[in-house]
């Protein structure tokens, strides 16, 4: 346990010291949902509608983004090398940076969004469904982006090969991320079913993204 | 032993013995394959061909979680400071542990502990380095060209902690150019000119 923690608390200090990339992702969904009023125009119900949708994209490009550097850092100075022969098992080393990587740049992102919300004509409702989603499903995308981390890492091939790995595993997260915050704006649907879902996505990341990672980066390291 | 990295094959055939308390020299000229060797041993490349095994260790862990690995690469963190640098690999790595301000002052970075490693030159990397495999206990330490960058008080101090470390009974397997500064056993390996 002293070891996963010390893992999680440097990937945290690292992230949150000068060019450590933790803001890089929270800038992006920044930007990201800010031009989007400019770019739709000033209809705010269509804002409204579309506000969850934006959001939900906004989070997964900007994951996407700062996936990249999750094992890069440590394969490029030699670190990961290291935790690979270290007597903890590399899963729960993955799983542990996979958790400091979500601290770092997941969660800010459910905490800027009651701001974004605002930008987006959602009400107080709407917008806390939002953020509870993003709350479940982000750990889900940063779980599922490991693997093609660790995949990016072996095959010594950088960003554009994670979005096309990742981008298609993270579908089903968006599917029903967007769908449970939509329910709970307009009424006749159920916010709980995709919701629901979306929790079981999350849980079933917790157990394949850690194992499917390690197995990565066990055969590739050369 | 046989070693393949990409279709090429590095060395074959290759066969030694090394006790504890005993330092072994790899040799042989640029792309023989000497890291490739420590890399085997330490488990992160897999042999085509051949066995490494140890034999007396901790039958409860692997060869490579006894092992300590010294490569190119420093494994340091330029954001985080020497002492944070040295406490995260103490932590992490585990196991039986000293004190590492004591290790920080052997290797004679005793001033620059709250320094970030970014700011530190090759030389202090490399003794920094050297740090962790004084803080952590490994019975074994594979060490790839470990005296790169260092000078000359600082090989005499890694001599020393070399000698201490097979006095304690362990083991050292060592890929070098020139001398590595101690008694030890040559295994040459790639081609022979």
């Amino acid at each position: 346990m002293t070891a996963l923690a010390a893992l999680i608390r440097r990937d945290i200090r690292i992230a949150l010291r000068v060019g450590g990339g933790a803001l890089i992702g929270v800038l992006f969904f920044l930007t990201v949902v800010v031009l989007m009023p400019f770019a739709l125009g000033p209809d705010l119900a269509l804002l409204a509608r579309l506000g969850p949708a934006i959001l939900w994209l906004g989070a997964l490009l900007s994951s996407l983004l700062t996936l990249d550097r999750l094992f890069m850092a440590d394969h490029e100075d030699g670190s990961l090398d290291l935790i690979v022969m270290s007597r903890t098992p590399l899963e729960l080393a993955c799983g542990a940076k996979a958790l400091a990587h979500w601290i770092a740049a997941g969660l800010p992102l459910v905490v800027a969004t009651p701001v974004l919300g605002l930008l987006l004509n959602l009400d107080a409702l709407a917008t806390s469904a939002v953020a509870l989603t993003l709350l479940v499903g982000t750990p889900a995308l940063t779980f599922i982006g490991m693997i093609g981390a660790a995949l990016a890492v072996t095959l010594h091939r950088g960003g554009l090969l994670l979005a096309v790995l990742v981008l298609p595993l993270s579908i089903p997260v968006l599917i029903f991320g967007v769908a449970a915050s939509q329910a709970a704006i307009s009424a006749p649907s159920s916010f709980g079913t995709p919701f629901l879902i979306l929790c079981a996505l999350s849980l079933v990341s917790f157990v394949i993204g850690p194992f499917a990672a390690a197995a990565c980066l066990r055969h590739g390291l050369d | 032993m046989r070693c393949v990295r990409g279709e090429r094959e590095v060395f074959a055939g290759l066969d030694f013995v090394a006790s504890s308390g005993e330092a072994l020299a790899v040799t042989g000229p640029n792309g023989s394959g000497k890291t490739s060797l420590l890399r085997l041993i330490a488990g992160l490349l897999l042999p085509a061909d051949g066995l490494i095994a140890l034999e007396g260790g901790d039958d409860e862990l692997t060869l490579a979680e006894q092992a300590h690995y010294l490569g190119h690469r420093d494994a340091l963190k330029p954001a985080l400071s020497v002492s944070e640098n040295l406490l995260f690999w103490q932590d992490f790595l585990g196991g039986e542990t000293t004190d590492s301000a004591e290790s920080l002052r052997a290797v004679g970075l005793a001033h620059a502990t709250h320094l970030p490693a970014a700011y530190l030159s090759a030389g202090q990397r490399r003794r920094l380095s050297l740090a962790r495999l004084l803080t952590v206990w490994r019975p074994i330490w594979l060490l790839d060209e470990p005296a790169t960058a260092l000078d000359a008080a600082g090989q005499a101090m890694f001599t020393g902690l070399m000698r201490d470390h097979l006095a304690r009974g362990g083991l050292i397997v060592a890929a070098v150019h020139g001398q590595l500064g101690i008694e030890a056993r040559e295994l040459r390996i790639g081609a022979a000119s």
